[in-house]
């Protein structure tokens, strides 16, 4: 064959040399991807493919898979329980993003100052995010506790009342947003913090010389400098938000009664306590969608944006 | 006085921002060193007296807690170390093969809902019988292990010069052998990184374990959640628990603070 002696380069299509083309494209380094690609096909591409099979298939744990194309997102759709569960985790998912990412701004401007101890009182704001989010929940539960809870009895030093916290359905999911900022407040202030620490400092003198007060400074410099690090906090702090799973099933397991099912719960409760896991998967695939479309359009937001200063 | 009234201010803050996690933390510690009446007392005891270590005790004799800490260490510390010995020569292959394609794969893995994982894994490992064992867990927390790794070598390997490999290239070397000898070391504050922040997701992540693991095998997140579900709740013994689940986790963030901070502004991204 003639093919075999041409130099494999004129083989290979057209390619787009990658912008700083320098010469190492080359499939030598391909190699050492080779056991990751493998793992990777095994067990993260081969699930988004098997479930995407599985989505139009009815299939309960225990019976046989049998094709039904697009019933069971037809069905989704006509299921109460399930819209009232996106409804939660929209509801969820606002305020687990919004509350943080201005908490977590404040505690950067904060923590960006020289203090005395600020090492050390900045490794005590850090720990909640890396708690076990098991052991903090369970903490948390005993704190909401009714009768029991400390947070009823703190409150009833400053003169409110008992609140119902996780155990009646108005108040649950703000509850559970609590619980939420607490743990990943820490996290948007890392990730401006860090913007925080790349200010230059010309603007600022320049505008004390002006005269600007405080306010004028963050309004007029600091916000627009740091904006890019607050969008991509917001990117993650909404993906994130949208995978909250482990507090909420610890502390509530969706109730009471439906009231914090999120989607992440209702997905969880179809797989594996009904076993409808053609259902379940039309979730998954529903679920993709939406968090693959709010990422472009994010990562999309965050190439565009540029503060108005 | 202006000045002394803004530091105040300062100072408050400060306190504001720090006590909610002072508060939880100390009160899980005091849930755990006081007996069973104090905890159901109200108002609530803050000061265990005498404080017991009977909860702890506790924790280790009737719980089997130290088989479900021996998982604990098996799964992280498999995933972990496997994670390592793939994720990193595939973020070295990744950042100098220019392969953007696959680095944003990897995004995606992250960004995707660690349920969505499990139906089909859960399937396979009942048809291969796995379910119940370590080692389904070692492999299903590749998920959470290898994109963190590769995703922070990525970023570290593209910011060690090229010139230095190219040199040894020249010297002779193999690629194999620039790695290895050149990338390799000015990498590592890479590999603590994300072998760190890998540890921290992989021991924290409790679904996974609650779908697969039996009940020889399951990990301590889900261990101690089981222990609240089928047991009548005693909150000394649950918090002792709950508090030496997150031990490990916690002096990790207070000796290796730094390290951690630069990588999750590298690729912050959290569990599941």
């Amino acid at each position: 064959m003639t093919s075999t002696t041409l130099p494999a380069s004129s083989l290979a299509a057209p390619k787009q040399i990658p912008a700083g083309g320098s010469a190492d494209f080359t499939p030598r380094y391909w190699l050492f991807s080779l056991p990751a690609v493998l793992i990777i096909a095994g067990v993260i591409v081969f699930p988004w493919l098997f479930t995407l099979y599985m989505s139009s298939q009815d299939w309960k744990i225990g019976g046989g898979p049998e094709f039904v194309g697009l019933q069971n997102f037809a069905e989704l759709f006509r299921d109460a329980r399930f819209i009232e569960s996106m409804g939660h985790t929209f509801y969820f998912t606002v305020l687990a993003v919004v509350l943080p990412i201005l908490f977590g701004t404040a505690a950067a401007l904060v923590f960006h100052r020289e203090f005395p101890f600020r090492g050390l009182l900045r490794t005590i704001f850090v720990m909640p995010m890396m708690a076990t989010p098991v052991a903090v929940a369970l903490v948390w539960t005993m704190m909401f506790h009714p009768q029991l809870g400390v947070l009823n009895y703190l409150l009833s030093l400053v003169g409110i009342g008992p609140q119902a916290w996780v155990y009646s359905p108005n108040t649950v999911i703000p509850t559970l947003i609590l619980v939420e900022v607490w743990h990943w407040t820490p996290l948007v202030m890392l990730i401006v913090l860090g913007g925080l620490a790349g200010l230059p400092r010309e603007p600022y003198e320049s505008a004390l010389i002006d005269g600007a007060n405080a306010w004028h400074m963050f309004r007029h410099i600091t916000l627009p400098l740091v904006w890019p690090f607050i969008m991509v906090a917001i990117v993650i702090r909404t993906i994130d938000a949208l995978k909250a799973f482990d507090t909420i099933f610890v502390i509530t397991q969706g109730g009471p009664g439906t009231a914090s099912e999120t989607l992440n719960i209702f997905l969880y409760l179809q797989a594996f306590q009904f076993y409808k896991i053609g259902y379940a998967s039309a979730v998954v695939v529903i679920f993709f969608v939406i968090i693959i479309m709010l990422s472009l359009l994010l990562l999309y937001a965050r190439q565009k944006s540029k503060w108005n200063a | 006085m202006k000045r002394l009234l803004s530091k105040l201010g300062f100072y408050a803050s400060v306190f504001v921002l720090v006590s909610p996690a002072v508060l939880v933390f100390l009160w899980m510690i005091s849930l755990s060193f006081k007996n069973e009446l104090d905890n159901t007392a109200f108002p609530p005891v803050f000061i265990p007296s005498p404080p017991t270590l009977a909860n702890y005790v506790d924790v280790f004799a009737k719980n089997n807690f130290a088989l479900y800490l021996w998982n604990s260490i098996l799964v992280t510390g498999g995933a972990v170390l496997i994670g390592l010995a793939v994720g990193v020569p595939a973020g070295y292959g990744i950042a100098r093969g220019k392969a953007h394609k696959f680095a944003i794969l990897i995004l995606v893995a992250r960004m995707t809902p660690a349920l969505s994982y499990l139906i089909p894994l859960f399937l396979l490992f009942q048809i291969t019988g796995l379910v119940g064992t370590v080692t389904a867990l070692v492999i299903t927390h590749l998920v959470i292990t290898i994109p963190i790794i590769v995703w922070i070598m990525i970023g570290y390997f593209e910011n060690v010069p090229m010139e230095l490999e190219d040199a040894a290239r020249i010297d002779g070397a193999t690629t194999w052998q620039a790695f290895r000898h050149v990338a390799l070391p000015l990498a590592r504050p890479g590999i603590v990184v994300g072998g760190i922040l890998a540890f921290i997701f992989s021991w924290n992540n409790f679904i996974f374990s609650v779908v697969l693991g039996g009940k020889a095998s399951r990990t301590l997140p889900s261990a101690v959640y089981n222990s609240l579900t089928f047991e009548q709740i005693s909150w000394g013994p649950l918090a002792a628990a709950a508090l030496l689940v997150t031990l490990p986790v916690l002096l990790l963030t207070v000796l290796a603070q730094r390290e951690i901070v630069a990588g999750l502004s590298a690729g912050g991204l959290k569990d599941g």
